[in-house]
């Protein structure tokens, strides 16, 4: 019926799906950390790392390869030889690629990471993140010093509700929640609902899933209360205030070096830790609307962040 | 989506003109190096199997599933023995399809000499390779240039992919635009493949004009 | 863990079973996309096709126009589409279209080109109008050729439609992207493998019909029948991807 090299290639298919399903004798994750072939780019041998090339990773995202790009240029600047392999994929591509040494350095966010790494830790100060951190962190990984800037989960209102109502953090909603509708991604009710009784005693008006519109629906009145990351430019585009959150409901979300001790000196450390010491959210924030919004290049960006904090 | 984000911001576009041409000098690498490795394997290939034609039928059902392959899933399976947003992890993949596309045609090409001119060639005394050299081999170039016509624009088309595995050439611009809701990048990649497509193109039709002028009244 | 036990975990992941997830609704997915594509540019590619490949007119321009057709590479168009569109199918219809036409006009064009010119002579002698002969005569004849760009579009379309999970759409690159997202190899694996059998599914359907297509006069030897219509290939099915070029007579 059929001519015969389609049915071969069916026969063909099939083969390679059956010689597939059989070689367990290939066994291993190919993207996990030891992979039965590793990487080209071997990790450094300990103490060997002066004069290696350090490799600077980015996850997928804007955010990130502004962050990617300030650590590569900081560490140029104190003279490391750097390799850019930015906007590759999410953290769990990138952590594999990071202990098998083929990435040394990149930029996380701790609370995040720690959730990555234990999905049932309940820590949420930065400190607190970072010591159980540094406990799940297998040998060979390590975190630098924590920046001051974060990138998390965040109540927002506008400049006029907060000036009217008279708040400044969330615990300041107390008695006012009842009247305000609050919006944010679809999954945001079903995570922080209960959260929001337990901790800090707030039953709001109405739920609102307001998605990736949440600011915008801010500024048009929609909803009074939104859920927005602090680092959106729209917070400074739309004149937006980030309420503080004292008893920590959002675990903390600090731009965190995460690297391979192998393959990194004491310069480049002391490089990193150099820049986290100067990076807050207002300032990240800054730079990402530069970023996302101004359509500058990261790397144009991270140069004139580095100058202006004296680190270039 | 855009909200109020112009279609093209031209001085991005002039400001960017070395970021762009590294990107496009890049990405043709990344496309074209494979199908002149598949060039290289597919003549070998095509003579085999044109001497044993029972070989063919299995090699082409190889390739015919090979060119269904997801060129995205193939990049991510490659990554542990390539490396990270390297190169090969782009140019592996895209040499077997360019072979794909180009083994049936040298096959083609390698059989289009009809037999009388072979005989004729062997009455003449050439031996095999001689006459392979002299006789088959050029009445099977405008075969084989047609052949790369198509896999080198899909070649070029399929690299941009690698963007999503961190090594694309211009595939970057779509991704970098698509994050930021930057349409002007993703315009200028487009823009860009194309053009490099189209040059590639014309200059394999001048190469046939060139290696084969008997074609020059039938061919485009 | 091997290649087995990834088969095994992508097959038995419950989310797979059933869902919006589910192998099934991905499936459907896939095909809706792939159909959806396939049939628009069936409908401008083909009849556009055929009239030019009668008339012989506007050709060197049709197989340039789909040479920088074939150039577009999707991944920008389906970005730039959602920026423009937002999220939907018509996000991933578009450019699918615009790559499954260019193989689908110049197989028609080409193959009603490649009719042998006594017939159509024949055709015309006879009485028929040019409609009729064209559809009558030219048709049958150009159908092999013309069912094989066909299939070329569609194994290319299938292929490509996994790039619209990059863009948040759904279909089988789901589990291409997610898996690579997640670092589950399984499912990378698993849904790249059921890509490929569709791909390879399609083709043999293809093939199927290819044969019954055949004027019943050639079905017996392809050999003389590809002679005829200028095909490059013996049978059309040995070509993956039948390049434009080659579908015209070399001498």
């Amino acid at each position: 019926m059929t001519p015969r090299p389609v049915r071969t290639a069916l026969a063909v298919a099939l083969l390679v799906a059956g010689a597939a399903a059989c070689s367990s004798s290939g066994g291993g994750d190919p993207l996990a950390a030891k992979s039965p072939a590793p990487a080209p780019s071997a990790p450094a041998s300990a103490g060997g790392a002066s004069g290696k090339t350090v490799v600077v990773g980015s996850a997928n995202f804007p955010e990130n390869v502004l962050l990617a790009s300030i650590y590569s240029q900081a560490l140029q600047a104190k003279g490391v030889k750097v390799e850019e392999k930015f906007n590759i994929g999410s953290r769990e591509v990138l952590y594999g690629q990071l202990q098998s040494g083929a990435l040394t350095v990149l930029p996380e966010y701790n609370g995040a990471l720690l959730g990555y790494l234990d999905a049932k830790s309940t820590a949420t100060g930065k400190d607190a993140v970072n010591t159980e951190l540094k406990a799940k962190l297998p040998a060979g990984l390590a975190i630098l010093d924590s920046a001051a800037a974060e990138d998390k989960d965040s109540l927002t209102v506008t400049q006029e509700t907060a000036d009217k109502l008279g708040v400044k953090s969330i615990a300041d909603l107390a008695g006012k929640a009842q009247d305000l509708v609050i919006g944010g991604p679809p999954e945001f009710k079903t995570r922080r609902e209960q959260q929001f009784k337990d901790v800090y005693g707030l039953t709001f008006k109405e739920w609102k899933p307001t998605g990736d519109t949440t600011a915008n629906a801010l500024k048009d009145g929609g909803i009074q209360v939104g859920n927005v990351f602090t680092t959106d430019p729209k917070i400074v585009q739309l004149k937006l205030v980030a309420l503080d959150d004292p008893k920590n409901l959002f675990s903390s979300q600090n731009v965190t070096p995460l690297v391979n001790t192998a393959g990194l000196d004491a310069t480049g450390t002391a490089a990193l830790n150099a820049v986290s010491a100067k990076l807050d959210t207002a300032g990240l924030t800054a730079l990402m609307k530069r970023v996302a919004v101004d359509k500058e290049d990261p790397s144009a960006v991270a140069k004139s962040w580095l100058k202006s904090a004296g680190l270039s | 989506m855009l909200d109020g984000e112009p279609l093209v911001r031209w001085h991005w576009l002039g400001d960017h003109l070395g970021y762009l041409a590294d990107l496009t000098a890049d990405h043709a690498v990344i496309a074209l190096v494979p199908v002149l490795l598949a060039l290289l394997l597919a003549v070998p290939l095509g003579l085999a199997c044109a001497r044993f034609p029972r070989l063919y039928q299995p090699l082409a059902a190889v390739f015919n599933v090979v060119y269904a392959l997801p060129s995205l899933a193939v990049f991510v399976v490659l990554i542990p023995y390539t490396g990270l947003a390297t190169r090969q992890t782009v140019m592996v993949p895209l040499t077997c399809y360019a072979l794909a596309v180009l083994l049936p045609t040298a096959v083609d090409g390698l059989r289009a000499v009809p037999e009388p001119v072979r005989q004729a060639a062997t009455a003449m005394g050439y031996g095999p390779w001689r006459r392979l050299a002299a006789v088959e081999l050029p009445a099977s170039v405008p075969y084989l240039i047609g052949g790369l016509r198509v896999a080198a624009v899909s070649s070029i088309s399929l690299a941009a992919v690698g963007a999503l595995v961190g090594r694309g050439g211009l595939g970057y611009l779509f991704v970098d635009g698509f994050q930021r809701t930057f349409p002007t990048p993703i315009l200028a990649g487009i823009a860009l493949v194309a053009l490099l497509a189209l040059a590639t193109d014309l200059l394999l039709v001048a190469a046939r004009r060139v290696l084969a002028p008997w074609e020059r009244g039938v061919a485009r | 863990m091997n290649w087995l036990g990834w088969l095994h975990d992508f097959l038995a992941d419950p989310a797979h079973r059933s869902g919006p997830d589910s192998i099934v609704h991905r499936l459907l997915e896939h095909l809706a996309f792939s159909a959806e594509a396939l049939g628009l540019s069936a409908l401008v590619a083909l009849p556009l096709g055929l009239l030019i490949g009668y008339s012989g007119r506007g050709l060197f321009l049709v197989t340039a126009v789909a040479g920088v057709a074939r150039a577009l590479p999707t991944l920008g168009l389906v970005t730039l589409a959602v920026l423009l569109a937002g999220v939907g199918d018509t996000a991933v219809l578009l450019p699918l279209t615009a790559l499954a036409a260019p193989p689908m006009l110049v197989a028609a064009a080409e193959g009603v080109r490649g009719t042998d010119p006594d017939v159509r002579d024949a055709a015309r002698g006879i009485g028929l109008t040019h409609p009729q002969t064209l559809l009558r005569v030219c048709v049958p004849a150009a159908a092999p050729t013309l069912l094989a760009g066909v299939r070329t579009a569609s194994v290319q379309v299938i292929a490509t439609a996994t790039v619209a999970a990059y863009v948040g759409l759904g279909g089988l690159g789901r589990y291409v992207i997610d898996g690579l997202a997640t670092r589950n190899y399984p499912t990378t694996v698993g849904g790249a493998l059921l890509v490929v059998l569709l791909a390879v599914g399609v083709q043999l359907l293809f093939a199927l019909l290819i044969r019954l297509a055949a004027p019943p006069g050639a079905r017996s030897s392809p050999r003389t029948r590809a002679r005829r219509t200028g095909g490059p290939s013996e049978d059309p099915a040995t070509v993956p991807a039948s390049p434009p070029a080659l579908v015209k007579e070399v001498p």
